[in-house]
């Protein structure tokens, strides 16, 4: 199959499991207990007023063709009115999604700063002390609950010792940096304020460490496995035979092939991240969208809990079509299937 | 596999001492686990509180180990269930292949779309939050990797001499299926299901964090973590014990499931 062929089919797939995802939280919002018209009006609202608004938002329609105004819709960006605070869906999470990309972007720095070394240290040791200390380190990160860290960093570096800022983006006392982006350091940096630079920075810490941790450890075992298979290979055989210094022979020879599907992973973990971000965001009050998802799923404000679902989908199955595609076009012995 | 990795069997000993503790909960515990004494609350570990007490009296180490049953049950049943859902789609779509393959396929694409944790907190917003909700909700997010592998394993062993063999001696599908096919694709959901359990404990802990899982007064170790948190600077027992507990079980299981994985591995197998 040639490369365009590929392309076709893959893009063709993922815009077909866009479609049943929205199928998917339709029918999910369909089995929902509780009244929406009565949620949305109040307890005590007249019958034929619910009536009226129930007729105005087409829910006395039958099922068939409410999917279709709700897919009509959503091709035009309308993910519906939030309960909490009567504004549309798409508007809050266009507000809080630069946030969560900024968090989530440090954290996948962090992880790949710690998880390729930790890696590369594990494969040269295989099987020896430093192996095994690297690998409880990266399987601890994955077995953290991060909420009780989150709290317990906060506790110590932010309450007890004062060495890094609290919750948030940035300080009381910092006037916000225009928006451009609405990332608060991206936008400080643009905008050359270098003091709300430095304080978007100090609140960044700690919330990407801590998410940042978590996705360590699956790309030291990746980064580590393909490491080793690659030494094997005959032509860090040669290499070495050479005489090449062992250093090099790893870092210029084999690790760069050993780093291909560590990109996979690197991109498919960007998802787990928005999983992780829920939590993180929640305690570090972190105003992005996991944050939002938590808040609405506490005021049961369905509209707004199913658009941030849907679009937490959508951006999972972009990321790995285009983790699929980068692959495809940077290794060319990959089978197009 | 235990000599070359003496991190794998510390993990299986790890598993296997909170399956003992949860089974033996009951004789372990020195109190109720739901039992208040407001006139003992936030007393810091001593003899007669091992992990101290909580901010309602409570004993925080009777509430650890009570809290063994519900997460080692929890991670179980979950993995059960979308073990037994993986099998039942799986081996339907490469049993059948065609049409029904093709859709089941892409009804797992489908909900592999959904980061776990964001469509559970969807499903148990919808659902009243609950434990039971709570562990629902991340069986529907966890079988699609089951039916898949499985749907691979089928599909390689339908055509091979002993089911031709079965079938020429006149066995019906259903028979063949339950008897030859499943006994024989099982193992790699075996090993899936080692790494997922962690993962999933650490989910319904989180889910209970936040209030959308475990319900008070359950001893459910996120739930009480949720409920130290204001007191973790001054009373860091509350919170600390149950955490403790979480890492050490979820990092079990990872251990283990890391080696077998490490074992697995047939390019990392000794030539």
């Amino acid at each position: 199959m040639s490369l365009s062929r590929f392309l076709a089919r893959r893009t063709g797939l993922t815009l077909f499991v866009l479609f049943g995802v929205t199928v998917i939280t339709f029918a999910l919002s369909h089995v929902v207990p509780a009244d929406p018209v009565v949620a949305y009006l109040g307890d005590h609202a007249p019958p034929d007023l619910v009536e009226k608004v129930r007729h105005e938002l087409g829910l006395d329609r039958p099922l068939p063709v409410q999917f279709v105004i709700y897919l009509d819709g959503l091709l035009h960006g309308n993910l519906g009115i939030s309960v909490m605070d009567t504004r549309p869906v798409s508007q809050d999470l266009a507000q809080y999604l630069p946030a969560t990309v900024e968090l989530s972007t440090a954290a996948m720095l962090v992880a790949i700063l710690i998880g390729i070394p930790t890696g590369i240290v594990s494969a040269l040791h295989k099987d020896g002390w430093p192996d095994q200390v690297a690998r409880v380190f990266a399987l601890g990160g994955a077995s953290l609950p991060v909420f009780y860290v989150a709290l317990l960093l906060l506790g110590l570096l932010y309450s007890r010792l004062g060495v890094l800022p609290g919750p948030g983006q940035l300080s009381l006392f910092t006037s916000p940096p225009p928006v451009i982006t609405g990332m608060v350091a991206v936008d400080a940096l643009l905008s050359g304020d270098w003091p709300a630079l430095g304080d978007a920075l100090r609140h960044l810490v700690l919330p990407a460490f801590v998410l940042g941790y978590y996705s360590t450890g699956i790309i030291t075992r990746m980064t580590r496995s393909s490491l080793l298979e690659v030494m094997r290979q005959d032509y860090v055989r040669t290499a070495r035979a050479k005489g090449v210094v062992e250093r090099r022979v790893v870092l210029r020879h084999a690790l760069r092939n050993a780093l291909l599907p560590t990109v996979t992973v690197i991109g498919l973990t960007y998802g787990s991240l928005l999983s992780g971000a829920v939590l993180t965001e929640t305690i570090f009050s972190w105003p992005g969208i996991g944050r939002y998802a938590t808040n609405s799923v506490t005021n049961i404000d369905i509209p707004a809990v199913l658009g941030v679902t849907l679009v937490i989908a959508f951006i999972y199955s972009v990321a790995n079509l285009v983790v699929d595609v980068l692959y495809a076009y940077l290794d060319p012995q990959i089978r197009y299937t | 596999m235990v000599r070359r990795s003496p991190l794998t069997l510390a993990g299986a000993v790890v598993i296997a001492f909170f399956v003992l503790v949860a089974a033996l909960a009951p004789w372990l515990a020195v109190e109720s686990p739901i039992a208040q004494d407001l006139s003992q609350r936030l007393a810091p570990p001593s003899l007669q509180h091992p992990f101290g007490t909580d901010s309602l009296g409570r004993d925080v180490y009777s509430r650890v180990v009570y809290g063994a049953r519900i997460s080692v049950v929890s991670g179980v049943a979950v993995v059960t269930a979308a073990f037994a859902f993986g099998i039942a789609a799986g081996t339907l779509a490469g049993w059948r292949a065609g049409w029904w393959d093709e859709t089941l396929m892409r009804v797992t694409d489908m909900f592999l779309a959904f980061p776990s944790l964001v469509l559970a907190l969807a499903i148990s917003a919808i659902l009243r939050p609950s434990l039971t909700n709570a562990l629902i909700a991340i069986a529907v997010v966890s079988w699609p990797p089951y039916g898949r592998l499985n749907r691979a394993q089928v599909l390689s062993l339908r055509s091979r001499d002993y089911i031709e063999a079965a079938r020429a001696e006149g066995a019906t599908d259903l028979v063949i299926i339950v008897r030859h096919l499943i006994p024989n694709a099982i193992a790699p959901l075996l090993v899936q299901g080692t790494l997922d359990v962690g993962n999933i404990i650490l989910i319904s802990a989180g889910l209970s964090f936040i209030g959308f899982g475990a319900q008070p007064p359950t001893p459910e170790w996120g739930l009480m973590v949720s409920e130290g948190r204001s007191f973790l600077m001054e009373q860091w027992w509350i919170a600390t014990f149950p955490a403790v507990a979480i890492l050490l079980l979820v990092l079990g299981f990872n251990l283990v499931g890391d080696g077998i994985r490490d074992v697995l591995d047939p390019r990392l197998r000794a030539r």
